[in-house]
C-alpha cells in the first residue's frame, strides 16, 4: 500500500445535497414523532379515566381485556339488541374495543346464551377464565344466574360465572318507588330507540320499549324488567320515625346487565350500573 | 444467498449487485450493450406500437378489494353472516381468520393464548403464504386504497412543483417499527399498535361507522400527500413487514424477464417497493428469469406499466408442473 492509493477528501456536500438531507431528516423526525406519538398518547385516556367502561358478559379483567381484544366487533355483530358498542378514539388504547351504554342500550340477555362470548375470536369475552388469572373477591357470582325469560326450560341458567357490575340505587330522592309514584306512558319518551325481550309479547323478538307503554299504579320498572332471578326486589324500609317507604333493594345475583338503568323512567337514572364493580355484602 | 440478500433488502438494506450472473444472463447484459444504437431504438420503438399498457391488474385488485371489505359490511347490514367480523379477526362461513399482525400483538401483549386464536391465525397464515405475503397490503388493506388515491395527488403535486419530490426516509425505520411495537406489546400489555393501524380503523368505520379514529387516518393521508410519497406503507407499517415475511416463502410472485426488458424503468416509478425492482436495472439481472424480493406487494401495477410484458405473475412451480 503506498500513498497512492489514499482517496482524495470528499469534497463537502452541495448546498442542494445539504438542504436535501435536512428535508429528510425532518421528515423522518416528523414520521417518527407522530406514530410513536399518536400511538403513546393512547395511553392517556388510560390513565386518566374519569369513569370506567362497561364490559360486554363474561369480560376478563380491564388490563386483560384491553391486552386481549383483537377489535374485530364480532361481539357487536351478534347481539340481537345491538348492546355493545365499539369505543372509538377518546379511548386511547381502547379505541375499537366493545362496551355498553346501559342507559341507552343495556344487555338483556334476549340471546339466551351470551353469544358474545360465543363469538370471541381471542378469549376476551370467556365462559372460563384461565386459572392463573385473579378473581377478584365479590365479582364471582355465587351461582349460575337464572335468565328468568327461561326459567321453565330444561337448563335455565345463563352460563356466566363473574358479575360485570353492579346496580345501585344512586338517586333515591328521583325513585318513583321511593316517592310512592306509579307510571304511565312510554318509559324514556316515544324517541327512545332501546329494544328489550317482552316475553307475553315475543319470546324471541326484542321490541322497541317506546311500543311497550306501561300503566302501574306504583313504580317497579327495575324489579318488573330485571332479566335475572332473584336479582332486585322492591322492600318496605323503615325509617327511625317510624315511617316506611318502598325502594328497590339489589341482591347478590345482580350481574350489572343494565336493564334497570335502561328502564328507569326518572330521569337521570335513580338506579344505575357500577362497571366492574364488586358485590359487597 | 439471493433469498438472504432480498429478506436484508425488505428489512431497509439497500440493495446490492449480484455477485454471480449466470452465463446466459451476462451474454444478454453483453448483447445489449453491443447492439446497434439504431436497431435498439427501433426494436424499442416496435415494442411501445403494441402498447401493452394498460389498468387490467390494477382495475382486477381494486374489484378484489373493494368486494372483500365491503363483504364485511354487507354481511353485518344485512344480517347475512357470511363475513362477521372485521380486517383484525373475522369468520367466514364460521371459519376463523385472523390477522397475523393483530393476532402476534394480542399474543405478545396478553401472552394467553387460546385454541380460536391458533386456528384463526395458522389459517390466514396458509392462505397468504399461497397467496404471496404482501399481497393482503394491496389486494385486501383499505389503507393501501386510500394512500394510492393521496399518491396520485401527491405526484400531481409534485409535478406541478407545488411540494417538493421524494424525500427518502431510510426504510429501516420500518423495521424498527416493527421491533418497537413488539416490545411495547410485551412490555405494557396493551395492544399499542392497534390503537393506531389505520387498517383496523378504516376497517372498524366501513363495518360499524365512521369515528373520530379517522381524523388519525386522515393525518397520515395529508402526510402522505404533502411530504413523503407513500409514507405509512414505506417507512412505517409493521403490518406490511409481518406479512412480507411469510411472503419471503410464497410460491406466487412476480417474475421479470431480462430478455425482452428496455430498462426504460417505468415500472419503477408506479412502484410502491421500487427497491424490490432494482434488478431491473440494466445489468442487474443475476438471471435471465428473477423472482421479485419478498416486499413486493404483488400489485400488478409494473406489470401494468411494462410496455414489452418483461413483468408477469407467476406460481413457482406451476409453470414446470404444466
Amino acid at each position: 500500500m503506498t500513498d497512492a492509493t489514499t482517496p482524495a477528501p470528499k469534497p463537502p456536500p452541495s448546498k442542494e445535497r445539504r438542504r436535501q438531507a435536512r428535508r429528510r431528516f425532518l421528515r423522518t423526525v416528523l414520521l417518527t414523532g407522530g406514530v410513536m406519538g399518536a400511538a403513546l398518547s393512547g395511553w392517556l385516556p388510560i390513565a386518566y379515566a374519569q369513569r370506567q367502561r362497561l364490559r360486554p358478559p363474561g369480560a376478563l379483567d380491564e388490563h386483560e381485556f384491553l391486552s386481549s381484544c383483537i377489535k374485530c366487533g364480532q361481539c357487536v355483530q351478534v347481539c340481537p339488541v345491538q348492546a355493545i358498542k365499539l369505543a372509538d378514539l377518546v379511548d386511547g388504547f381502547g379505541v375499537g374495543v366493545p362496551y355498553i351504554d346501559a342507559r341507552e342500550q343495556a344487555c338483556d340477555f334476549s340471546c339466551d346464551a351470551v353469544q358474545c362470548i360465543l363469538a370471541c375470536p381471542t378469549g376476551s369475552l370467556t365462559y372460563d377464565k384461565p386459572k392463573y388469572m385473579p378473581v377478584r373477591p365479590g365479582a364471582a357470582l355465587a351461582g349460575k344466574p337464572v335468565l328468568i325469560a327461561k326459567e321453565k326450560d330444561a337448563e335455565p341458567t345463563l352460563n356466566l360465572k363473574e358479575r360485570i357490575g353492579v346496580a345501585r340505587l344512586v338517586r333515591p330522592e328521583t325513585c318513583l318507588a321511593v316517592k310512592g309514584l306509579g307510571f304511565k306512558g312510554q318509559v324514556r319518551g316515544p324517541g327512545f330507540e332501546g329494544q328489550l325481550r317482552y316475553m307475553d309479547v315475543d319470546r324471541w323478538k326484542p321490541i322497541k320499549v317506546a311500543d311497550h307503554p306501561y300503566d302501574i299504579p306504583e313504580c317497579d320498572l327495575c324489579v318488573r324488567e330485571c332479566p335475572i332471578k332473584g336479582a332486585i326486589s322492591i322492600e318496605t324500609m323503615y325509617a327511625p320515625d317510624g315511617s316506611q317507604r318502598k325502594q328497590p333493594v339489589v341482591h347478590e345475583p345482580c350481574v350489572g346487565c343494565g336493564v334497570c338503568e335502561m328502564i328507569c323512567p326518572a330521569e337521570p337514572a335513580a338506579i344505575v350500573i357500577e362497571p366492574r364493580e364488586v358485590w359487597k355484602a | 444467498m439471493r433469498l438472504w440478500h432480498d429478506v436484508l433488502v425488505m428489512l431497509g438494506r439497500a440493495p446490492k449487485k449480484p455477485e454471480k450472473i449466470t452465463e446466459r444472463a451476462q451474454q444478454i447484459h453483453f448483447h445489449k450493450r453491443a447492439v446497434n444504437k439504431e436497431e435498439y431504438k427501433a426494436a424499442r420503438e416496435k415494442a411501445h406500437a403494441d402498447p401493452r399498457k394498460s389498468n387490467k391488474w390494477r382495475n382486477r385488485r381494486w374489484a378484489v378489494l373493494l368486494a372483500s371489505n365491503l363483504l364485511f359490511t354487507v354481511s353485518f347490514y344485512f344480517d347475512i353472516q357470511v363475513l362477521e367480523g372485521a380486517l383484525t379477526a373475522s369468520r367466514f362461513v364460521g371459519f376463523h381468520l385472523i390477522d397475523l399482525n393483530s393476532a402476534l400483538q394480542v399474543m405478545l401483549a396478553h401472552k394467553h393464548i387460546i385454541v380460536n386464536l391458533v386456528i384463526g391465525t395458522a389459517t390466514v397464515f396458509v392462505l397468504w403464504l399461497l397467496l404471496g405475503g404482501r399481497s393482503f397490503c394491496s389486494w385486501v388493506c383499505p389503507y393501501h386504497l386510500l394512500a394510492e388515491f393521496a399518491e396520485k395527488i401527491h405526484v400531481k403535486l409534485v409535478a406541478m412543483k407545488l411540494v417538493s419530490s421524494e424525500q427518502n426516509i431510510n426504510r429501516s425505520l420500518r423495521t424498527v417499527f416493527w421491533v418497537v411495537f413488539a416490545l411495547l406489546a410485551v412490555v405494557t400489555g396493551y395492544t399499542v399498535f392497534e390503537s393506531i393501524s389505520p387498517t383496523g380503523i378504516v376497517s372498524r368505520a366501513l363495518i360499524y361507522g365512521p369515528g373520530l379514529a379517522l381524523l388519525w387516518v386522515l393525518a397520515l393521508l395529508v402526510f402522505e400527500v404533502f411530504f413523503v410519497r407513500r409514507a405509512w406503507c414505506r417507512y412505517a407499517c409493521p403490518i406490511g413487514l409481518t406479512y412480507g415475511a411469510v411472503g419471503v416463502f410464497s410460491p406466487l410472485r412476480v417474475k421479470y424477464r431480462l430478455e425482452s426488458c428496455f430498462h426504460e424503468g417505468d415500472c419503477r416509478k408506479v412502484c410502491l417497493v421500487p427497491h424490490v425492482l432494482d434488478t431491473v436495472i440494466k445489468g442487474r439481472a443475476a438471471d435471465t428469469e428473477v423472482a421479485l424480493g419478498p416486499d413486493c406487494t404483488r400489485c400488478g401495477l409494473c406489470i401494468d406499466a411494462c410496455p414489452t410484458g418483461s413483468l408477469s405473475y407467476e406460481v413457482k412451480g406451476l409453470s414446470k408442473l404444466l
